[in-house]
């Protein structure tokens, strides 16, 4: 899988909740594209992420 | 040959600039910018030359106010900017500084939206002035846009946006520049916008406090509905302010991204 321009190898069946919840992401700041496509927050625990997936994971940063 | 002056098509039988400048203006300190360049220099004129002529000092009527603005700009900018409308979500820091240039440039509609007041403790990055200390932003930045250019128009919402408003305050808004402060607010604005309006092209900040280099600032495009600027890491957080020139380098990404958004550059 490729998580922002970076080769990943992804650790069984997961869901795009799991995966950024175990990468340490916090789910209130980011905004995700999973293969082109930004994803709703309500619908990360329904994405089951595959090899060969493409994600783009933005978390913000305050300041403005 | 057919040529614009000072924002009018005219007829001349002029060969060169020196002689517009003769016919039209036998005295004073004339001013010349042709094509967006300022010059001394005579040329010949040819068709289609767009043509400036400002008396140095002087204040020209309004008809001529406005293309004399727009004089230094680079051709055929200003035609297409003037039929957009552009939304700044938050104009605190990065918001008013990106209105401001948006202003200047001439995009012909802008949508300001923030719920808060003037403070004192804005006064260090935004685009405010003691006079406004204690008024509605939307309201201070509305008076700033219209003395710098007053040939735009100018909307304002005093809301705070959430997940539930976020889609339908900025529905007439072909662009819209993320620039809150707060990093939840900035994920749940680029998610509603993202998901629930098909055509809106966002561009959001993150990353501009304290002062490291401001060439580690860049524009990142995500797709072709979302861009980000900043450098992604440096929070506002205790001990790390924010500042002018790196929030100003930040908002100019932004205001940049959405002029070359508006001209279709990919």
């Amino acid at each position: 899988m490729i998580v922002n321009g970076k080769s990943i190898l992804l650790d069984g069946n997961m869901t795009l909740k799991e995966y950024l919840e175990a990468s340490g992401y916090m789910l209130s700041r980011v905004a995700v594209e999973h293969n082109g496509v930004i994803i709703s927050k309500s619908d990360y625990a329904q994405v089951t992420l595959k090899n060969n997936d493409c994600l783009e994971i933005v978390q913000f940063v305050g300041g403005g | 040959m057919k040529i614009k002056l000072n924002g009018e098509e005219i007829e001349t039988e002029c060969p060169t600039l020196r002689c517009l400048r003769k016919h039209f203006f036998p005295e004073g300190e004339i001013i010349t910018i042709v094509n967006g360049w300022q010059t001394s220099e005579d040329r010949s004129l040819k068709e289609g030359d767009v043509v400036t002529l400002i008396e140095r000092g002087k204040m020209p009527d309004e008809k001529s106010l406005e293309a004399m603005m727009a004089a230094r700009h680079t051709p055929g900018v200003l035609e297409r900017l003037k039929t957009a409308r552009v939304g700044v979500a938050g104009i605190g820091g990065l918001g008013s500084q990106i209105a401001l240039a948006l202003a200047r440039t001439g995009v012909g509609c802008l949508h300001l939206v923030d719920f808060d007041i003037v403070e004192p403790s804005n006064l260090n990055r935004q685009a405010y002035q003691i006079c406004h200390l204690g008024k509605a932003k939307t309201m201070a930045l509305k008076e700033e846009i219209k003395a710098v250019n007053p040939f735009i128009e100018v909307k304002t919402d005093n809301v705070y946006v959430d997940a539930n408003n976020a889609a339908t305050v900025f529905a007439k808004d072909e662009v819209v520049c993320e620039a809150f402060d707060n990093p939840e607010a900035k994920a749940t604005l680029i998610n509603s916008l993202l998901t629930h309006c098909s055509d809106t092209v966002v561009i959001a900040a993150s990353g501009m406090a304290g002062y490291a280099s401001g060439n580690s600032i860049q524009t990142r495009r995500i797709n072709h509905r979302f861009y980000l600027c900043g450098d992604g890491e440096t929070e506002a957080c205790e001990g790390q302010g924010l500042m002018a020139p790196r929030v100003m380098i930040c908002a100019g990404h932004q205001a940049n991204t959405v002029i070359r958004v508006l001209l279709g550059e990919k």
